[in-house]
């Protein structure tokens, strides 16, 4: 399981429309040896089929596909967008972090998720994530909470 | 009372939702089976309540089931109001 490890966040990405945006946090899943490139393929594929509907929250999109789709290990990235990007959702546009699923079906799964909500669930966490400066400072707002 | 949580694909949007509605359910009393699904499989299912995003919503189309919408899925306020109107306490 791997959630936003040092090498799975990138800040201040430019991307100019949704596939780009998914594509930048799908790539990071793929260099760190955790997901195949067919995965990402398949993200963007879902977003064509199912619509901007992973737009979760106000600036949250999470992007991700099925485990058979080329997942090897439960995992999270996060890309912060540079500038805004809409992806279509009528209330939470437009989209500044896009965290990038490796969904898995192991139980690892929903510990990532549970982690997911941990972070993004408060709306504190959001605000910071959008200013951190460095990664030390991102992980502080999810590793202060760990046990 | 059988609670169906939707997405496009029910791997990971579902079920962040479900866990969601499962906590505001606990915190209001409210006893029921909540499961995560993705939209194809929900046409064919026949629970009580569907929980979902607009956008899914209106794929689902004419469904039997009563439709919840819910447009922030980490928002615990905003389902829990969502679950007020429905009427799902009575």
């Amino acid at each position: 399981m791997k959630f936003l490890d040092e090498s799975l966040v990138a800040l201040d990405v430019d991307a100019n429309t949704p596939e780009e945006a998914i594509k930048a946090a799908g790539k990071l899943l793929v260099d760190a040896n955790l997901a195949e490139d067919r995965y990402v393929e398949a993200m963007i594929h879902s977003y064509h089929e199912n619509g901007p509907y992973f737009v979760l929250a106000p600036h949250i999109a999470l992007p991700h596909s099925r485990p058979e789709d080329g997942v090897k290990e439960a995992c999270v990235s996060l890309v912060r967008l540079k500038s805004d990007v809409k992806f279509g959702h009528k209330t939470n546009d437009p989209v500044r972090l896009v965290f990038g699923l490796g969904a898995s079906s192991s139980d690892e799964h929903l510990i990532v998720l549970q982690k997911l909500m941990d972070l993004i669930g408060n709306s504190h966490n959001v605000e910071k994530l959008l200013q951190v400066e460095s990664y030390e400072e991102l992980k502080k707002i999810f590793g202060g909470k760990e046990k | 009372m059988k609670i169906l949580c939707v997405c496009g694909l029910g791997q990971g949007t579902s079920l962040i939702l479900r866990m969601n509605v499962e906590n505001v359910l606990k915190e209001m009393g409210i006893e029921a089976e909540v499961e995560n699904t993705d939209v194809s499989s929900a046409s064919a299912e026949r629970p009580d309540y569907i929980i979902t995003s607009n956008e899914l919503a209106q794929s689902l189309g004419d469904h039997s089931s009563k439709i919840i919408i819910v447009n922030n899925f980490f928002d615990t306020d905003e389902i829990k109001t969502a679950l007020e109107e429905a009427n799902i306490n009575q």
